[in-house]
């Protein structure tokens, strides 16, 4: 299914570059050190292996980001901003209930990613299943490819995850 | 630095420190920079009173992130051609966190050199946090 939402590309700026890099505590100066950058084959900063996570920045639907004029579900005055409202244990079960996590994450790489690059993005269902767990009752899995390529049209990036739907909340190491 | 197939041998293998005593600061700037505003990550009081967690704890993706760190480290820039990781158990705040890498096979694809890589990241009681698999094209 192609869900690109209503951004279509991500600008990879050697600023995101160098501010996830910094998350990630990585020194490294090909990601934060154009002119160091510039003498490498790359000829430009670098992005790390897991950089092509912040596609989320740019995709319009994305949940886990506030957005203007909706409610957030993280705390403000309460503890959610999320509207009040009754959960039976059905409706609880056809939301998906318990908590999303992310259980697997796979990349292959194809080609550098550089800062100057503009890449689009292209997702689709993979497969989904069902499980009982041990601890989080009925554990529900989906897989989502997302491939990712640059301005030339060229595959740089497909990155595979598998994401989990538990019942209530647990500790991982289950999946 | 990049990692030479003739310098390799099955079982090499390297420990790095990836995150020592991890701060709520840090998962705040991962939120930041990777545009993942859950905040099961950095909302305590949401973690605890409607998630029903002891407490906020690390986006699953600062843990790839940071083993990841760990092998471009060793195998050099630009050089992994796959990456994959089960995320095990949680991360949180003040784990100090150590990437294992070990050299599972090496092998040759037209010509070219490449080193499988067991990537797993331990926190300070010694658990699997992480399981993953890498592979790295080699020079010569």
């Amino acid at each position: 299914m192609a869900d690109s939402g209503g951004a279509p590309s991500v600008p990879v700026e050697a600023g995101q570059v160098l501010f996830f890099a910094r998350a990630l505590g990585d020194p490294n100066p090909i990601y934060s050190d154009p002119d160091h950058a510039a003498n490498t084959e790359f000829g430009s900063v670098l992005a790390p292996p897991t950089f092509t996570e912040v596609h989320h920045q740019y995709m319009e639907e994305y949940t886990l980001r506030p957005r203007l004029g909706d409610p957030w579900f993280g705390s403000g005055r309460a503890a959610t901003g999320r509207p009040p409202r009754a959960r039976t244990d059905g409706e609880r079960r056809a939301s998906g209930g318990g908590t999303g996590l992310h259980a697997e994450q796979h990349f292959e790489y194809h080609a550098p990613i550089v800062a100057g690059d503009v890449l689009t993005w292209e997702t689709r269902r993979g497969e989904s299943w069902e499980r009982e767990g041990r601890r989080g009752g009925t554990l529900r899995f989906r897989e989502t490819i997302t491939e990712f390529r640059n301005q030339r049209g060229e595959q740089v990036v497909t990155a595979r995850a598998i994401t989990v739907r538990t019942e209530r909340p647990v500790e991982r190491g289950e999946s | 630095m990049v990692l030479r197939a003739s310098e390799l041998t099955v079982g090499d293998s390297r420990d790095e420190v990836v995150v020592d005593n991890l701060t709520r600061t840090q998962i705040v700037q991962y939120a930041g920079a990777s545009g993942d505003f859950n905040p099961l990550h950095t909302d305590d009081l949401y973690a605890r009173e409607v998630a029903g967690y002891p407490g906020v704890f690390a986006h699953g993706m600062l843990g790839m992130g940071l083993l990841g760190k760990a092998l471009t480290s060793w195998v050099g820039d630009g050089r992994l051609t796959s990456f994959g990781v089960r995320f095990r158990a949680q991360i949180w705040p003040g784990d100090t966190l150590t990437a294992r890498l070990s050299v599972s096979a090496l092998r040759t694809d037209e010509g070219v050199p490449y080193a499988d890589i067991t990537a797993v990241v331990v926190n300070q009681d010694g658990a699997e946090v992480i399981a993953g698999n890498a592979t790295a094209r080699l020079d010569p």
